[in-house]
């Protein structure tokens, strides 16, 4: 078949809201956009136990310790859904991982921010994992079969990590004073990077088009973030914060909240490279891998030698 | 699935979960793992966490033989022309029951 015509009914199984499954025929450009896609929000799950676990020793009560011990070790559940719905597509986790520690793959750029009180646990429960399941059901309607199965998976799972957040953030908030500061204090912090983390402005994003005709994306940046936004602001009000944007106001013609200006030139220098804890984050990647190479050995180790054993029984 | 070579990460395993007594074990994901043992343990802490489960199956992913898609139309033809295996292709009497 002619590669225009493969191509061309391949859009026609998308069109028809067909899934793709792994074996099936892809364009090269459709399998690639995927592996960056899938391996960089996989990455992200992994990246994102790091500023929660910060808090793991210090979590308030042994309910919250519980709570965030459990989140942060679906995250890792998350990461690995994720890298086996990458491998779908032909490439292997090691060479995933190996882009991550150096340098070369992303994740999302707000995990590059430092939790610097408890309440900042509240607010990535509340805000960063509020955006995430926006963007991932919108993910789970999504064209390629293993990505949007791992997404469906995951969404279940976060909607814990979303009101445990809440939960924080609305307690401190309704707290002592010193508490509600600190609620407030986060809110300020995160909301800025919570707007960016759903990826530019549609008429800035370049994969976009691409992403939408295929139906790996079904919805732009710009819509899942409005979702997100007319989500959020209620619950901000019926906590008693302050969204932290003095062009914040409600349309009552579109029924949308409309926010001010987002800091692109933030979002872009963070992605660079540039934000509080990139470097941090990558040490601890590489850490993890170096520190953990010996674990990896002797479970091969042990795998080999049951393997010689049976051999030598069956012998 | 991709190609079963041994490396650092162990091979890739596949995992199906029985989610209750009396039902078909269902095709769950993936992992990484060293040997069986392992694979069973990983599946329980990857896709059991919230009681999804009451029985798991690993089973290494190179011992799986699928069907390609390309070939799928020929390979299933056969079930095409066979109106006759599904009840409706047949017609009852009026009046009789339980048929």
């Amino acid at each position: 078949m002619e590669l225009a015509e493969r191509e061309k009914e391949f859009q026609e199984k998308i069109d028809k809201g067909q899934k793709i499954e792994a074996k099936e025929w892809m364009p090269e450009n459709y399998r690639k956009q995927l592996k960056r896609m899938i391996s960089q929000h996989a990455h992200s799950e992994i990246v994102g136990m790091l500023p929660e676990g910060n808090w793991i020793t210090r979590a308030p009560s042994l309910r919250r310790k519980a709570v965030l011990l459990a989140k942060v070790q679906d995250e890792a559940g998350h990461g690995l859904y994720l890298y086996s719905a990458a491998e779908t597509l032909g490439i292997d986790r090691q060479t995933m991982i190996e882009q991550l520690i150096t340098g070369k793959a992303k994740y999302s750029s707000i995990f590059n921010y430092p939790t610097l009180t408890w309440a900042d646990i509240g607010a990535i429960g509340w805000l960063v994992d509020g955006a995430a399941i926006v963007n991932q059901t919108m993910l789970a309607r999504g064209s390629y079969g293993p990505y949007s199965r791992a997404m469906v998976r995951i969404c279940k799972e976060e909607s814990f990590h979303n009101r445990q957040g809440y939960e924080i953030i609305y307690e401190l908030a309704n707290g002592t004073p010193a508490q509600k500061k600190m609620a407030q204090d986060s809110l300020n912090r995160w909301w800025g990077p919570s707007m960016q983390m759903l990826g530019p402005s549609d008429a800035d994003s370049k994969n976009t088009a691409e992403t939408m005709k295929w139906k790996i994306k079904v919805e732009s940046n710009d819509t899942v973030r409005q979702r997100f936004i007319d989500r959020t602001v209620p619950q901000a009000i019926a906590a008693g914060l302050t969204i932290p944007d003095p062009d914040l106001k409600f349309n009552e013609e579109t029924q949308h909240w409309e926010i001010g200006e987002i800091d692109w030139e933030e979002f872009y220098q963070v992605i660079k490279g540039y934000g509080p804890c990139n470097h941090k984050r990558l040490k601890a990647r590489q850490d993890a891998e170096a520190e953990g190479a010996w674990v990896r050995e002797a479970a091969a180790a042990h795998a080999e030698k049951k393997r010689n054993k049976n051999a030598h029984q069956a012998a | 699935m991709t190609d079963n070579k041994t490396s650092d990460q162990g091979i890739l395993w596949e995992v199906f979960i029985q989610s209750k007594p009396g039902i078909p074990h269902k095709h769950a994901g993936s992992l990484h793992a060293h040997d069986a043992e392992m694979a069973l343990k990983n599946a329980r802490d990857v896709y059991t966490r919230r009681k999804e489960g009451i029985s798991l199956w690993v089973v290494p992913a190179n011992a799986i033989t699928a069907s390609t898609e390309a070939d799928a139309d020929s390979f299933f033809d056969p079930a095409d022309d066979k109106v006759y295996r599904h009840p409706t292709f047949y017609t009852v009497p009026e009046g009789v029951k339980y048929l």
